[in-house]
């Protein structure tokens, strides 16, 4: 540990718990194994709170707080996984499901999906809102990959790979509200992209089977991350 | 004790639920001996009967049929189970809401059609705008996720209900399984 960081000293869920004071909530108790759902974060990526379901209590404050992006300061006493959180959690994955068009029957990551892990998880086994059925469209003009924005639930992973560890900045987000989306080069289709450098990063730390690869029937495509640790690991070092 | 009285119906749906239903196998001798089942595809009933104490519904509701359908189930059972994710979330059957009914109808009866292309109008309850899950018409108890759930699924919430208790079907299920 660098000499000049300090640690603070907190509770979460009635445990003491130190971290460092460049660390989050969400760092500190993953460290000590104190699970906090998520989606939009992934570890080697910038957090930026997108999605909420982390969103804990913090004795005290009466504004819910996402662990993600909260930074730990000393006493404060963190609550995890109250029954007004476990609604609140249940909520937002209801309003995901609503929002897009998320036929797990028939997904290439039917079984491998966060959305779909999270709602068994968290204890969703119905949405109370009426479903919106939006007419979004789908992208399969790259040569090996395809975006399907009916799954995409806006976690922006894609975004931040691309910008922060590839060095692209392919994607980005466009419009707002309901109508906002993910959009490649200034809402070029994919395959005319003069950035995209066909990595794959961003189809394999999307949470849903929005980014795929062709060739992928239902169930089948299965992503694989351990790229992204280990790359940030090795441009640490240098 | 007098036997509980079982139902299944089968709406906007591929029955799927009600082929997993029958792999049952050997666990539909055990439930025979607990449940009279009084209507089902399985069975001859013309008419949804009074006084059902549970009734798996299969499907979305999808046209006015099935909405006529789901009303009587409702008003006529203790017990009603969506059983799986048609039922449950619309799944495959709210594929077609995205386009509207009309452009569906046309492309499948008229775009597609090789022989005497033409839309059926006689003797067919109409297509609702969008098939939408269950329980955005009436109020439903219990839950199975699934497409379809499987037999251990449906056999476990059977049983559970059965014994008088509310089954957790997360455990055993989830959308898309």
């Amino acid at each position: 540990m660098n000499p000049g960081v300090r640690v603070k000293t907190f509770k979460i869920d009635g445990l003491d718990v130190a971290g460092r004071e460049d660390q989050t909530v969400l760092d500190v108790a993953t460290e000590h194994g104190i699970p906090i759902p998520t989606m939009c974060h992934l570890e080697g990526l910038t957090s930026v709170g997108a999605c909420r379901l982390c969103l804990v209590e913090v004795v005290g404050r009466s504004r819910l707080l996402p662990a993600c992006v909260t930074p730990v300061e000393e006493g404060m006493a963190v609550v995890t996984n109250s029954e007004r959180l476990q609604n609140y959690r249940r909520m937002l994955l209801e309003m995901l499901f609503v929002e897009g068009n998320h036929i797990c029957a028939v997904c290439v990551s039917n079984g491998h999906c966060e959305l779909q892990g999270l709602a068994q998880t968290l204890g969703v086994t119905h949405v109370h809102f009426p479903y919106h059925y939006p007419d979004r469209p789908v992208d399969a003009s790259h040569s090996r990959f395809v975006v399907d924005h009916d799954r995409c639930v806006m976690c922006t992973r894609c975004v931040r790979v691309c910008n922060e560890v590839e060095g692209a900045h392919t994607w980005d987000v466009m419009g707002n509200g309901a109508n906002v989306r993910v959009v490649t080069d200034l809402n070029e289709a994919w395959g005319r992209s003069e950035t995209c450098t066909g990595c794959g990063k961003c189809v394999h730390v999307c949470p849903t089977g929005a980014l795929f690869e062709k060739g992928h029937s239902v169930a089948e495509m299965l992503k694989k991350r351990q790229f992204l640790p280990y790359l940030t690991a090795m441009r640490r070092r240098q | 004790m007098s036997k509980a009285r079982l139902a299944t119906i089968w709406l906007d749906g591929c029955s799927g639920c009600h082929m997993s239903f029958l792999d049952m196998d050997e666990h539909l001798v055990t439930l025979s001996e607990q449940a009279d089942l009084v209507y089902s595809p399985y069975v001859d009933t013309k008419e949804f009967p009074k006084n059902v104490d549970i009734t798996l519904v299969e499907g979305a509701i999808g046209n006015t049929e099935d909405l006529e359908k789901v009303r009587k189930v409702r008003a006529n059972t203790r017990i009603l189970v969506s059983l799986g994710d048609c039922a449950v979330t619309g799944n495959v059957s709210s594929m077609r809401n995205t386009f509207g009914v009309e452009r569906v109808l046309k492309h499948a009866y008229e775009e597609t059609a090789t022989l005497n292309a033409q839309i059926p109008k006689i003797d067919i309850p109409l297509l609702l705008e969008r098939a939408r899950p269950i329980h955005e018409f009436v109020t439903v108890d219990v839950f199975v996720p699934g497409c379809p759930p499987d037999a251990p699924t449906i056999a476990y919430c059977l049983d559970e209900l059965l014994a008088g208790r509310t089954p957790d079907m997360n455990k055993y299920t989830r959308f898309g399984k």
